[in-house]
């Protein structure tokens, strides 16, 4: 009984806030707009809808390329951090300090760094380099993975780090009895017993992708570059014009997306642990 | 003896730059943020206009430090600490409430038995796995359905009841060795003696990471603003700050400076939490 008392008051709201009309919603997508009935014109239009193609492709490429990218940066930082290194802790601060910065605080100096007549292109100018529209063009896809790493890598580097203090360190005293060099020793024993924070970075970077919507709006508005036009802006957009089953079904979309990458996620770690045993 | 600090400082020639790197967006506004508005409009002017060849004028120093900037921010126009306010009035019954209500359910997730335990954590689980934009059509619906539209609670509600605290401290529960509670038990004390006690002490660097996080998230926020509050004068100054003309570039350093400044303190001074509140979420799944 006491159980439920405790639960009460945060499943009471969540049921009311998320439960209840996520369930409703689910209904909405599949609602006819003129008249009653069920059916499944929503998604096709959806589908068939250029921009919704457009908005999901930039949304599966930018996840696709910047997350990795995320991963192996971070990672390669706190394998140095996790050494002797001088200034350790100052140098943590600084990496994930740009995490609490808000966003609409640096949005300026985004525009400082790649306006048309920002400090990159003089420096591009001063090298004889062609200057170009960082964010009206092709190249908006670049600056945007530059800031979602620069916002992300402390998170992932304090991940990495708490996961490589887990690794017992007679692992690599034996290692060293029996004469492993260092590389093996990364990829013997660092790697292998990194898996299951590897993973929960993956999970973490993946959401936190969908994230850098906030960024892209604050730089470009609602309606920027082709190439960094995302599901968030498509769904943003539909929501201004109340096209609710629309956004209704691509939630649903969405949603069906991210529970698949999780299992896919889930799957992959436990076939990892498998292994290691 | 260069063999025992040449790779400890080979390492950090390394890291150091790139340190530097990160923190140069923040050292720029708050440089800037201290020049006159004169200066900043000789060096940014051409922020946004292709016709010129001009180009920006990055400067470190300003040629007179100047807090002519946070006087007009502060003082002169109310507006902008009005748009402060609006965020505080926001995120705080959030941070308040979110942290309450979760800390009784993490209990409960964390340490107590019941049916359907495992089935609902995994649906508080997944919906905190969902991006903002697939839970902004339900909060929407149940705003507009509850009357909230345009105001304040159609972001402080859903905020209250969000799933991540409730992910975040059970993390922390899981940790408490379960003899503490038979313990106290078999002492006769109530669930809520238990988890006044002798949970809420152990857990207390997860609440801390939690406060941390929440500020970190809705001070930020951007996107639910955007959609529930149609009037300007609600709008926290996180959207606003997007929104600054070229003819107040001056002030907006300021601004922008004033805005992380809370941020970053809380930051600064529960740093050990903040780190430790993450790595923990992060070893025990």
């Amino acid at each position: 009984m006491g159980a439920f008392w405790l639960l009460a008051p945060s499943l009471v709201g969540f049921s009311i806030f998320y439960l209840i009309p996520f369930g409703q919603s689910i209904l909405g997508s599949f609602e006819d707009r003129l008249g009653g009935g069920l059916t499944f014109s929503n998604y096709k239009e959806l589908l068939l809808s250029s921009s919704f193609q457009k908005a999901a492709s930039n949304t599966f490429l930018f996840t696709a390329i910047s997350v990795p990218i995320l991963v192996a940066i971070s990672l390669l930082l706190a394998l140095f951090l996790n050494q002797r290194v001088f200034l350790r802790n100052w140098l943590r601060t600084a990496y994930v300090l740009p995490l609490v910065v808000p966003v609409a605080s640096i949005v300026l100096v985004w525009q400082i760094l790649f306006d048309w007549n920002g400090a990159i292109n003089a420096v591009m100018q001063h090298f004889g380099l062609d200057r170009r529209d960082w964010m009206k063009s092709e190249w908006a896809g670049f600056v945007i993975i530059l800031v979602y790493i620069w916002k992300n890598i402390g998170y992932n580097v304090i991940l990495f780090l708490a996961g490589l203090q887990n690794i017992p360190g007679q692992y690599y005293e034996i290692a060293d009895l029996e004469g492993a060099g260092p590389v093996r020793k990364l990829f013997g024993i660092t790697l292998i017993y990194l898996t299951p924070t590897t993973f929960l970075v993956v999970l973490m970077s993946v959401l936190n992708s969908f994230k850098v919507f906030r960024e892209t709006y604050l730089v470009a508005g609602p309606y920027p570059h082709d190439r960094i036009y995302m599901m968030q802006h498509y769904m943003n957009n539909m929501f201004l014009s109340l096209d609710i089953q629309k956004v209704s079904a691509a939630a649903v979309l969405m949603a069906l997306c991210i529970m698949a990458l999780v299992f896919i996620l889930f799957r992959t770690e436990r076939m990892f642990r498998s292994f290691m045993e | 003896m260069i063999k025992g600090w040449g790779a400890p400082l080979l390492r950090s020639l390394l890291l150091i730059p790139i340190a530097g790197l990160l923190l140069l967006p923040v050292v720029l506004t708050v440089v800037n943020s201290l020049m006159t508005k004169r200066e900043i409009n000789a060096n940014y002017g051409m922020l946004g206009k292709t016709d010129t060849s001009f180009f920006v004028n990055l400067k470190w120093i300003p040629d007179w430090v100047s807090f002519q900037q946070y006087k007009e921010v502060l003082i002169s126009s109310p507006q902008f600490l009005h748009l402060f306010w609006n965020s505080v009035y926001m995120v705080v019954p959030i941070i308040v409430g979110q942290t309450i209500v979760a800390t009784l359910a993490a209990f409960a997730f964390g340490k107590l038995r019941f049916r359907g335990r495992e089935a609902l954590f995994l649906i508080y689980l997944m919906t905190m796995l969902m991006p903002f934009q697939v839970t902004l059509v339900p909060n929407y619906l149940m705003a507009d359905r509850l009357g909230l539209l345009n105001h304040p609670s159609s972001i402080i509600l859903p905020g209250v009841f969000g799933a991540f605290g409730v992910f975040l401290l059970r993390q922390f529960m899981l940790h408490i060795h379960s003899s503490f509670i038979e313990a106290a038990k078999m002492d006769g004390a109530g669930i809520m003696r238990i988890l006044v006690s002798i949970a809420l002490p152990m857990v207390k660097p997860g609440i801390a990471a939690l406060v941390v996080l929440l500020f970190v998230d809705y001070w930020n926020m951007v996107e639910q603003p955007l959609i529930f509050l149609q009037d300007a004068a609600m709008q926290p100054l996180s959207v606003f700050l997007s929104r600054i003309q070229e003819d107040q570039l001056g002030v907006s350093f300021a601004v922008s400076v004033v805005y992380m400044m809370p941020m970053v303190l809380l930051f600064l001074s529960a740093e050990r939490y903040f780190i430790e509140g993450i790595q923990l979420s992060g070893v025990k799944g």
